[in-house]
């Protein structure tokens, strides 16, 4: 047998093995098996990946046998390096699951979050390695439903059920579009392969429609800005290792579905398709960004920042599309690979953070940064490795975001070389988005870490907080490693990702420069850089300035207290909050937000100089709620009321609709032959 | 090419042992103009002098992170020091790093340091944190389109490329694209080194303040790492504004004229950009805080209209 079927096999068993034991094993028996089950199968997902990827080997395999599948499979590059994404992700995910699950013991269901994180996984496994419409939509239907059931784990708790609900609700809008859009291009028959739609010529209508609908439905899983809405709400309330994989992993289906259609299905397209996934991968970003700065539920925001990374990889996606559509494949192929490069750099960061926001909340019982606080003297692993996720997530020197960040701003900059103007100053100003995203992700995680990890704890939980099991930092610790690894080297990944892409979309087989540094050789743009160089040489520099300061400075040092003005005693009163830290953002973008604030001051009746209590309340207006989705709810509601006069509960009235719709039918039969 | 590698070691020394000095400069020539006598102006190598031999006190409440930070700045703003023309270009090292490479080193300055104002848990601190990462990020998209500007009449984010290119057509120099990216970026670098009219910097005591708040912590060896830093970010930005957009004089042959030359002209070009920043901070008062984002929009449409200038004249 092949090594990529064995592979699959040994993933696919051992997800299995991971469900079945949920059901099965009980305690810690139970979660032990889940863990192993999902790891092992995870290792054997990044396995093949790699293994795809490093011998260029393409998996086969069908089997028309099993009834109304069609099942039928096959690995190429885009499918090698998502595979490798879900393997990572998955990995890390089902580690510190073991850890973390244990507090569900005896209070949730065991057996649902262990069955349906293996199959989440095993989903994942096969959905990307879909070969034709109908095993594609069978298994992101698998995929949407798992995280589903996933999401509704901690059903009890306030606003779980109606995440759920809204998750549930646009996911399934979403796959309508899906379901449209394969009909539309497999002409019907949705066990035709992959490969007879890449060969099929539709009209350019056709195409358009099949395009704009693969948009939307792909765009609700990423989570475009304004399909995003469920995923600020969903993310946050799943258990944390399920959203690390929700975030880190399962959105980026949306970015392999739109790659795969639109990029190797379509064959790429008219220059405006890639213009519309750049502006909404810019829009995406920054409002992302923007709605992050303004949580203070540290799940919540990490989940808006998903949203931004969505759009800062859809920035280059979009930009690749429409190179490629002016005749540019060296830009094209920088794009993809830009997007592609933040897609695993994204899973990695946030999945780490998502996994840091799961220690804390382990910890502490409470996502609220307001209430945290003086977490790094009492969590100092899960402290560090959230600070490398939090610098990584900000584009950082060194780190991962890094590198993938400055690839798309280059392939943006390549813009200058597009003949047209119009979209040449697009791309101009999706780099000063892009630029301000990366601006403000700085700012944001700067209150992110800042308020949750710093200074004096906020709250008695926080106050006693204590460092997690090993289990769960282990999982942490493999993302940290990643996240530095994969910034180091992009001399390495770089070609790799060019091999991923080679043959999609009729884009050259591009060799992308190995050297040390990461250097392209596209014509008419060059850029050179050395994260690892970069990195060392800061990392020398800090070391010589300690050494000589050792010989030179005076070394005495006086632990004193915090200056407070001459006051004595700090209290965590006098720190800084989250909502002051975010304060002045808030008012310069205030625009946006239409803040409404809530003040009352209760005084001492002598003296309006002295307060007795204060208390303030300040809300964001949800705008898209409002605008977007208030009508289209209330649409629905008034088109449910006018179905359910046709849904009367009369058992006669049923019957007769029957009758007329059999009668129906046979008449159009008869006719339509 | 061990020479060119001296060389940038060379310039990043020689910005370093320069910055305090045109701090001094400036402060100097502020004092003239403000009809004061004014300290010399080699003031502040005294002052780090002072700071390098006094105790430290750090906070009770401050963790590891408070004692990394003024490394971590220090030497990302020193790599930083390596990385851009200060004498000669093109060099080896410009393959290290580019423009991108030089801004977000900066901005990873701007991080630990704003996280070091959090963790001592003063409202002064988390104020000027708050405060200064909200400069930083607005002043992003101008820095960003600045750079877009250069890149694009250089086709390259390369340093010493985008300094020869400029030397090989001196016309260029004076595009519009080129002199409104050159305003853009004069306005960012007073809002990122904490100048008037963004931020004041001869004073701590005021409610308006950003840099000085975030490090009242500090004190000691630290503060003299975090001042030293803070100097020589600005001569960065002095420099990157003096020799890639007037990059003559810059030494394009390691020979011991050419770098005389190199050092006079940057001599002269830090002395023209100081007495520009003394003269500017003489004559304009303090901006509000919530006044600053209005300035950054204006030089965010002064580098916009420097990229969109340079498609349509083309």
């Amino acid at each position: 047998m092949a090594p990529e079927l064995l592979l699959l096999a040994l993933s696919v068993a051992n997800y299995a093995v991971g469900a079945l034991a949920a059901l099965i094993f009980r305690g810690m028996v139970g979660r032990a098996l889940v863990a192993v089950g999902a790891l092992v199968g995870s290792l054997g997902t990044l396995a093949l990946g790699a293994w795809c990827l490093a011998t260029g080997a393409t998996l086969a395999f069908a089997a028309p046998w099993l009834p109304l599948t069609g099942l039928a499979l096959r690995a190429d590059g885009l499918s090698a390096f998502f595979l490798v994404v879900v393997g990572l992700g998955g990995a890390a995910a089902s580690v510190y699951g073991f850890g973390y699950s244990a507090h569900y013991d005896g209070r949730y269901s065991l057996r649902l979050l262990g069955a349906m994180f293996n199959v989440l996984l095993l989903s994942l496994a096969i959905q990307v390695l879909a070969d034709n419409a109908l095993t594609f939509l069978v298994t992101w239907e698998a995929m949407s439903l798992s995280a589903y059931l996933l999401v509704l784990v901690e059903h009890d708790q306030h606003g779980t059920v109606r995440a759920a609900n809204w998750y549930l609700a646009v996911t399934h809008a979403g796959f309508a579009a899906l379901v449209a859009a394969f009909l539309v291009l497999a002409g019907g028959d949705m066990t035709g392969s992959f490969a007879a739609m890449r060969s099929a010529t539709l009209p350019p209508a056709t195409r358009n429609v099949v395009f704009l609908l693969a948009l939307v439905g792909f765009g609700t899983k990423a989570g475009v800005i304004p399909l995003h809405v469920w995923l600020p709400m969903a993310h946050p309330v799943a258990p944390s290792h399920v959203s690390a994989l929700l975030s880190g992993v399962v959105i980026k289906m949306g970015v392999y579905g739109l790659m795969r259609v639109a990029l190797d299905l379509l064959g790429g397209g008219p220059p405006w398709w890639g213009g519309v996934v750049l502006g909404l991968g810019a829009v995406s970003a920054l409002l992302g960004v923007l709605y992050a700065l303004m949580e203070h539920d540290l799940k919540r925001l990490l989940a808006y920042h998903s949203v931004e990374n969505v759009g800062i990889i859809l920035l280059g996606v979009g930009a690749g599309l429409m190179f490629q559509s002016y005749g540019l494949p060296g830009l094209a192929t920088l794009g993809f690979i830009a997007g592609l490069y933040h897609t695993l750099n994204h899973a990695c960061f946030k999945g780490l953070l998502f996994l840091g926001a799961g220690s804390v909340l382990y910890a502490t019982h409470t996502r609220n940064m307001e209430q945290l606080g003086g977490l790094i003297s009492r969590m100092p692993r899960t402290a560090a490795c959230f600070l490398v996720g939090a610098a990584a997530i900000s584009a950082l020197p060194p780190l991962n975001g890094f590198a993938s960040e400055w690839l798309v701003f280059q392939t943006l900059m390549g813009g200058a070389l597009v003949p047209h103007p119009e979209a040449a100053i697009g791309m101009a100003i999706a780099v000063a988005m892009l630029a301000l995203t990366s601006g403000l992700a700085v700012a944001c995680f700067v209150k992110a870490f800042g308020i949750t990890f710093l200074a004096l704890p906020r709250s008695a939980e926080a106050e006693r907080a204590r460092e997690v099991p090993t289990s769960m930092q282990v999982g942490m610790l493999v993302l940290v490693g990643m996240c530095v690894a994969l910034g180091l080297t992009p001399f390495l990944v770089v070609p790799v990702l060019s091999r991923a892409l080679a043959g999609l979309g009729g884009l050259p087989v591009t060799p992308i420069g190995f050297s040390l540094r990461l250097p392209f050789s596209v014509s008419g743009v060059t850029g050179e850089m050395s994260p690892l160089l970069v990195g060392v040489g800061v990392l020398l520099l800090g070391t010589l300035t300690a050494v000589v300061l050792r010989g030179v400075a005076d070394r005495r040092l006086r632990i004193g207290d915090t200056w407070g003005c001459g006051r004595v005693g700090q209290t965590p009163r006098m720190e800084y909050t989250a909502t002051a830290f975010a304060e002045p953002l808030r008012r310069v973008f205030a625009e946006l937000y239409r803040p409404t604030e809530d003040l009352s001051i209760d005084f001492h009746p002598k003296s309006k100089y002295f307060v007795r209590s204060i208390a303030y309340r300040s809300e964001v207006e949800p705008w898209f709620e409002r605008l977007l989705y208030t009508p289209l709810l209330s649409a629905l509601r008034g088109a449910a009321v006018r179905v359910r006069q046709v849904q009367a509960g009369s058992l006669h009235l049923y019957l007769a609709y029957m009758t007329i719709a059999l009668l129906a039918l046979l008449v159009v039969a008869r006719w339509s032959r | 090419m061990t020479a060119a590698f001296v060389m940038a070691a060379a310039q990043g020394l020689l910005a370093l042992f320069l910055a305090p000095g045109v701090v001094g400069l400036i402060r100097w020539l502020k004092a003239r103009l403000q009809n004061r006598r004014g300290a010399p102006a080699w003031q502040p190598y005294r002052e780090l002098r002072k700071l390098f031999q006094k105790e430290i006190v750090v906070s009770r409440n401050a963790s590891w992170l408070f004692h990394l930070a003024p490394f971590v700045v220090f030497a990302s703003t020193l790599m930083v020091a390596v990385l851009v023309p200060v004498l000669a270009a093109p060099l080896p090292v410009d393959r290290i790093g580019d423009l991108l490479v030089v801004v977000y080193l900066l901005l990873l300055g701007t991080f630990f340091l704003a996280l070091a104002g959090l963790d001592p848990g003063s409202a002064f601190g988390g104020m000027g944190a708050s405060r200064e990462v909200t400069v930083a990020a607005l002043a992003e998209p101008t820095l960003a389109l600045a750079i877009f500007a250069l890149a694009r009449g250089a086709g390259s984010t390369n340093l010493g490329e985008i300094a020869a290119r400029t030397m090989a057509d001196p016309l260029s120099a004076v595009s519009p694209g080129h002199l409104l990216a050159f305003a853009a970026l004069f306005i960012v670098m007073l809002a990122e080194t904490g100048r008037l009219p963004v931020d004041n910097p001869a004073t701590h005591l005021e409610l308006t303040m950003i840099h000085e708040a975030m490090i009242l912590e500090y004190s000691g060896r630290y503060l003299a790492l975090i001042e030293w830093a803070s100097a020589l970010k600005l001569l960065v930005f002095f420099v990157l504004l003096g020799n890639l957009f007037v990059p003559w004089g810059l030494a394009t042959a390691l020979t011991p004229g050419a770098v005389a030359t190199a050092a006079g002209a940057l001599a002269l070009k830090l002395g023209v950009l100081a007495v520009a920043v003394a003269v500017l901070e003489t004559r304009v008062a303090k901006l509000r805080l919530f006044r600053v984002p209005e300035l950054l929009s204006a030089s965010f449409v002064l580098a916009l209209l420097a990229v969109t200038s340079s498609f349509l004249l083309r």
